[in-house]
């Protein structure tokens, strides 16, 4: 075989990295730069594509760089990418029509309530597994199709191209105006809110009641599959799976059997876990979602539970606040002191997510007092992330069935021991950490290494997973009930405050 | 200074160096003003010749203390000034370290420690497990006599106050524990010399380490990164350790090391 590495794309919310693996799935280099985040508006966040993809055109030569590698020792490469931020720009020039809405955007708030409130409401929740909500795709799509002059008549002429971000660096890797390949996965696609969960195709009905023209849509193909061939950035080099950032991490945890589950703390929290091949339907706010497709293979599912504020407010609280100069000295902040001191913050900057789904939530600081320090609320900052992570694991036990009895976790947010203490005691279970804490990129880079025959199959795989760490929980019953109690009552200020009067 | 001596610099004491004065006076200036400063406007307020300005605020912008904008080219005070008293906050360190120790671990098949000085004490800061599956308890936050580890030798042979070293109490542990003043000193001026340190039963028989300094700025060691295991897994029969092992270690330190540079 030629290539002796496999390397992932991780287009993360906050920067895109490229990482190289070897074949025991150990990190070899990484290169990374972060991007700029918009909010022109309250409510409102955006990332240039343009910026994104030239970040992405630096990191790989840099990344091959870090290691002394060439082209030519890359067997393949995988994109992971931050899924539902949303993207349209011309085929032709390939520039972008309009900023890229992320994820974190809450503007398509009023699209979405009148699809709730619309005959159909109930068909999206049938075809796609999801019900709508301005954390998906297409609502963002819309939005911008309403709001970008002649943007509706263009879309339907062909002209435009939507996409995610692992749809726009496929289609600019693979030569943009000149050839690109415009291509999505299944497990972006199931959040677009326009997919057919089961057969995997875009669902004509959705896409007439949202009036999208499928002239701009790409097509859905499996995670594992070479897609096209590099002609910048890797030249030469086959582009074999894509993934959404949180399916990536599933399968980089190797969670590939029903049951098995991961949790990833980055920007956003998301749990998921594997549920085979059938679709669990949730009375708590968990989404079905594809874990991954397989080619010529039935489509394995997972049921998830998102978090939209994680590391997002350790950033708030470093950016806008100023508290601290670097993400991790939160933890020498509130390490300072023993406990909250009563005060809690729920961070429910765009609404709440899993299990409450409430667009019209807003942030709350309670429980202040004279007493409180910002050591305080560094640990506040902290414990918002467990006690949301509580919540998710309770509606996900509930509602599967299973009692999750370890939970395995990654992300940047991991380096943080005294949060992954947290975690553990407020979960009453053992957390556990891999070796390799870049479960997203792996698992980019296993489905690019399976697609290419780097890796044979997905046993090998499971046999790469190492644990570098393990929190034992250690808080009493008690302290854990009055805490959650305390959690559900600040939980509880902070829901309708947005809401139109 | 230059040209007539207006400036409040200009009465030179003998023994004092000028080019130190005028970095100086650049400093005070641009902490003076609340706007980025062009520099013609520099050269003008100081009273120097423009290309004796740039020099020094080139100067000052390489070692962090100025940023020039890049769109205007103005000059104003920079970042690496704020941080200058602060120390490196172990968590960044740790947060920084992961990927590097984790590969460090995944290639050597060791446990993997980092550790600041505290006193007579090394304090682990992070930790990861020997990657064989075997249940193991994370140590972060234990503290272990710097004399007898191989993470305190790093730490107190890239550390400036050697002076510590009278201070320590060498009480012995394991054969291999240095417990003289003068096999210490022996010790970390051999690290000094390779750029890590090995130690063969300093805390427990029949364990060995290997440590190298993560350095920050001018070479003091902020921390120390360590691999950790079975004598035999350590080191050869001769003592030496396995072929490749200190490169490794050192490269995983260093790694580390670069990434505390950009402070995020
Ligand atoms: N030591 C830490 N403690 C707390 N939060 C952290 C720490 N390190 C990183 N973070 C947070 O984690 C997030 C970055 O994690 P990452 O996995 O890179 O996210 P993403 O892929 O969403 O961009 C940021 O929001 C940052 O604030």
């Amino acid at each position: 075989m030629k290539g002796r590495y496999v390397a992932a794309i991780d287009q993360g919310t906050t920067s895109t990295r490229c990482l190289v693996f070897d074949h025991a799935g150990r990190m070899v280099s990484v290169a990374q730069h972060e991007h700029s985040q918009l909010f022109p508006e309250p409510g409102w966040a955006e990332h240039d594509a343009t910026e994104i993809w030239a970040n992405t055109l630096r990191v790989l030569p840099e990344a091959l760089a870090v290691a002394g590698l060439d082209v030519s020792d890359i067997a393949g490469v995988g994109i992971a990418n931050q899924r539902e931020t949303t993207v349209v720009w011309d085929r032709a020039t390939g520039r972008p029509v309009a900023p890229a809405i992320t994820w974190q955007d809450t503007r398509s708030r009023e699209i979405v309530a009148q699809l709730d409130d619309g005959p159909h409401a109930s068909l999206f929740e049938e075809v796609c597994g999801i019900a709508p909500a301005g954390y998906f795709a297409a609502p963002r799509l819309r939005w911008l199709l309403d709001h970008v002059p002649g943007l509706q008549r263009r879309a339907r002429t062909g002209e435009l191209a939507f996409g995610t971000m692992e749809t726009w660096l496929i289609w600019n890797l693979t030569g943009g105006p000149d050839g690109g390949v415009h291509v999505t996965d299944a497990t972006n696609a199931s959040r677009t809110m326009l997919m057919d969960i089961r057969s995997l195709s875009w669902d004509q009905r959705l896409l007439d009641l949202l009036d999208i023209p499928s002239e701009l849509l790409p097509e859905i193909r499996p995670n594992v599959e070479v897609y096209g061939t590099c002609a910048v950035g890797l030249p030469g080099v086959p582009i074999g799976g894509a993934f959404g950032d949180q399916q990536a991490a599933l399968f980089g945890q190797t969670c590939f059997s029903a049951g098995e589950a991961k949790c990833t703390y980055g920007t956003g929290a998301f749990l998921l876990m594997n549920t085979g091949e059938s679709l669990t339907p949730s009375s708590r706010g968990l989404l079905s979602t594809v874990a991954y497709s397989l080619p010529g293979a039935a489509p394995q599912y997972a049921a998830e539970g998102s978090i939209a504020v994680a590391g997002a407010l350790v950033q708030w609280f470093r950016d806008a606040l100023e508290m601290i100069s670097s993400a991790p000295e939160i933890e020498t902040l509130a390490r300072r002191v023993e406990d909250n001191g009563g005060c809690y913050i729920v961070p429910a900057f765009a609404g709440l997510f899993t299990p409450h789904w409430q667009p019209d939530a807003r942030g709350v600081m309670v429980g202040l007092t004279s007493y409180v320090t910002r050591a305080h609320l560094a640990r506040a900052v902290l414990e918002a992330t467990a006690w949301q992570s509580c919540e998710v694991v309770e509606a996900m036990n509930a509602d599967t069935g299973t009692a999750l009895t370890t939970v395995r976790v990654d992300g940047g947010m991991t380096s943080n021991h005294l949060l992954m203490q947290m975690v553990a005691d407020v979960l009453a279970v053992p957390v556990e950490r891999p070796l390799v804490s870049e479960s997203v990129s792996l698992g980019a880079a296993y489905a690019a290494g399976l697609a290419v025959g780097y890796w044979p199959d997905l046993e090998g795989l499971r046999a790469n997973w190492r644990r570098a760490a393990v929190w034992e929980p250690g808080m009493s019953d008690a302290t854990r009930r009055r805490g959650r109690a305390e959690w559900a009552r600040a939980v509880e200020s902070t829901l309708r405050w947005a809401e139109q009067p | 200074m230059a040209r007539g001596g207006r400036s409040t610099y200009g009465q030179r004491v003998p023994g004092t160096i000028q080019s130190i004065e005028r970095a100086a006076a650049v400093l005070h200036l641009l902490g003076a003003v609340p706007d980025p400063v062009p520099l013609g406007e520099l050269a003008r307020m100081l009273d120097l010749p423009k290309t004796t300005a740039h020099g020094i605020v080139r100067t000052l912008c390489d070692v962090g203390f100025v940023d020039q904008d890049p769109d205007t080219g103005r000059y104003s005070l920079g970042s690496g000034l704020a941080t200058l008293g602060q120390h490196v906050d172990p968590h960044l360190i740790r947060s920084r370290a992961t990927n590097w120790a984790d590969g460090l671990a995944a290639r050597t098949g060791l446990e993997v420690q980092l550790a600041v000085l505290r006193g007579p004490s090394v304090e682990l800061i992070a930790h990861v497990f020997r990657p064989d599956g075997s249940p193991q308890r994370l140590r972060v936050g234990e503290l272990q006599p710097a004399h007898a580890t191989a993470l305190g030798h790093v730490l107190l042979a890239w550390s400036p106050v050697a002076t510590r070293l009278h201070d320590l109490v060498l009480t012995s542990y394991a054969p291999g524990t240095p417990t003289t003043a003068t096999t210490l000193a022996r010790a970390l001026q051999r690290a000094r010399r390779q750029g890590w340190a090995s130690l063969d039963a300093g805390v427990l028989p029949g364990t060995a380490a290997l440590a190298a300094p993560i350095c920050h700025r001018v070479g003091v060691g902020v921390g120390a990164m360590a691999v950790v295991g079975p004598r035999d897994q350590v080191l050869q029969a001769s003592g030496e350790p396995h072929e490749g092992l200190a490169e490794q270690v050192v490269a995983a330190a260093q790694a580390t090391a670069s990434t505390l540079q950009d402070r995020l």
